[in-house]
């Protein structure tokens, strides 16, 4: 818009106060066709600038695949369930792999997917050390080939308020730490996540504490439940699962989940783990699902299964408390949450 | 278009602004069709009612950042064209702050006590669930008539709210989030940069600065 009066419009007497207003409304000059031409294309325009500027402000893609079971041919593998295995339907293999929490590739459940490429899982090695006799750097398929992989359809629980159900492949735990020989004093279990910037983009920022340590009591990990996979819906894991590696603790919230590890140290006293560092009024050590204690933040009691609308009730212990309440008997899970 | 101009400018807008409100209306309810859209799609993702309530509460702030920024910019240009957008910015505002509401609702199966719980519990839920119903008053007197009937100084005072539910907005989504605060910050800032306008802009007019009193 250009000011359509002539210098000679300036003189002292006409420019008062309301004098620059004019600017905005001169137009006189127009008529009611180009007037109406103008206003249409000014309406157009501000319909755009507005609506697009909301959008580009707001709209997010939507991490993961809606679509639901497609044609999935590893969702559930053709065997007898075992005594662990949960028969709740399997959550897709394209969902399990889209929407993902995995703070390394960054904070946005969409971006382990986008930037798991970055992640080599092979050549890999896992450091054993701490409280074992033999302290021993060792490759993931040495390690792999020292057990029989099996499957494990696990139910995991984030502690954001939803859940998944998993076809994991992998080893339990306890094998790999009666194979490590622990010491008497031998406590606890820490795990270490991959350290490398190169590999994990989400690492340049720092969200939280790198690297991921993640640490269970020796008894946990000693449980049949505690689970250390490789696959996942009969696949070898992929990077935004926690390629090559991870850990399963189904009946604690998916943070004690630790991916991509690299090392593995029997200690004495209890590991400092990344969450409880960040926040440590939030996300205990133990972490246990437990649907009676909320979250400072948000309420624990109830869960969305990924693929589903409604809310479903948590389950104390996610469901396993036959299992593992042993585990916590004489425990305030209260302070000890 | 034979009149000569008017001495004084007129009071009431002039028709050529007609298409401004209508636009903004029109373009701040635009995103309501996208997420439409989005969820037949699938386009939310496999989480799509965690989404649709990050977005319409997003939503919510930025227009109710736009309308509390409708001064500030009159203060600062002396344009007279905010002003006659800020009410429907506030109202689209307080539309995406029920629809976010409506959406929880749903997602905890319109269970009210549930509700209450969070609400009385949670202050993260206190918070947003306060600048709603702070909100509420607002959009209900946001008739011409309503300025009347209260005096222009007491519906002034009131509408002083909309500072507190926009602050309440914005440590809702603070507290909402779980690691990577930037976001919520930035909003925050931008807030805080407005207030501050208008706090600087309020005090008695400088020598060289225009009063800005309308």
């Amino acid at each position: 818009m250009t000011d359509p009066r002539t210098p000679e419009d300036h003189t002292p007497d006409t420019q008062t106060q309301d004098g620059p207003r004019r600017i905005l409304t001169p137009g006189s000059d127009l008529n009611p066709r180009r007037e109406f031409l103008r206003s249409a294309a000014l309406f157009t325009g501000t319909v755009a600038a507005l609506g697009g500027g909301l959008e580009v402000l707001t709209r997010r893609p939507g991490a993961g695949s809606a679509e639901a079971q497609t044609a999935d041919p590893f969702s559930r593998p053709d065997r007898p369930l075992g005594p662990y295995d949960t028969d709740e339907k399997v959550t897709s293999y394209q969902q399990a792999t889209t929407y993902n929490n995995f703070y390394e590739f960054g904070t946005d459940k969409s971006d382990p997917a986008r930037l798991a490429r970055s992640l080599r899982p092979r050549p890999w090695t896992v450091r054993i050390d701490g409280e074992v006799r033999k302290p021993q750097t060792i490759d993931i398929d040495t390690l792999q080939s020292w057990f029989p992989l099996e499957d494990r359809i696990y139910r995991m629980r984030c502690v954001e308020g939803w859940s998944m159900v998993m076809p994991w492949l992998g080893f339990p735990l306890a094998g790999l730490i009666r194979r490590l020989e622990p010491t008497g004093k031998a406590k606890y279990v820490q795990f270490t996540a991959l350290l490398d910037p190169k590999q994990f983009p989400g690492q340049k920022q720092q969200v939280l504490q790198w690297p991921y340590v993640e640490g269970l009591r020796l008894d946990e990990a000693l449980h049949p439940l505690s689970f250390m996979a490789v696959g996942l819906h009969g696949r070898t894991l992929p990077g935004q699962n926690g390629a090559p590696l991870r850990l399963v603790v189904p009946w604690k919230y998916g943070f004690k989940n630790i991916k991509s590890i690299v090392r593995i140290t029997l200690t004495e006293k209890q590991p400092q783990t990344t969450w409880a560092l960040a926040a440590p009024q939030e996300y205990g050590f133990y972490a246990n699902v437990n649907p009676a204690v909320p979250h400072p933040r948000w309420s624990q009691a109830t869960e969305r299964r990924i693929g589903e609308l409604g809310r479903r009730k948590t389950l104390p212990f996610n469901g396993y408390a036959d299992e593992v309440a042993g585990l916590y008997r004489g425990m305030d899970l209260r302070k000890n949450f | 278009m034979t009149r000569p101009a008017p001495a004084t400018p007129a009071r009431r807008p002039p028709a050529r602004l007609g298409w401004l409100v209508p636009a903004v209306t029109v373009g701040g309810l635009l995103p309501v069709a996208v997420l439409i859209l989005d969820a037949l799609s699938g386009a939310l993702g496999a989480n799509p009612i965690q989404r649709a309530t990050l977005q319409t509460g997003l939503l919510t702030l930025a227009l109710l950042i736009l309308s509390l920024a409708c001064t500030p910019l009159r203060l600062l240009t002396g344009w007279t064209w905010p002003a006659r957008i800020r009410k429907t910015l506030g109202l689209l505002g307080f539309g995406y702050a029920a629809l976010h509401f409506l959406i929880y609702l749903f997602d905890h199966s319109f269970d009210l006590t549930l509700m209450t719980e969070d609400v009385l519990k949670r202050p993260f839920v206190t918070a947003g669930f306060t600048a709603l119903l702070l909100l509420v008053p607002l959009a209900l007197t946001s008739t011409p008539r309503a300025v009347k009937r209260l005096g222009f100084q007491r519906w002034t005072r009131l509408h002083q709210l909309s500072y507190v539910a926009v602050s309440l907005g914005a440590l809702h989504y603070y507290w909402g989030v779980k690691k990577d605060h930037t976001p919520p910050l930035i909003y925050a800032a931008v807030i805080a940069t407005l207030f501050l306008i208008r706090f600087l802009k309020r005090r008695p007019a400088r020598p060289g600065t225009r009063a800005a009193k309308t």
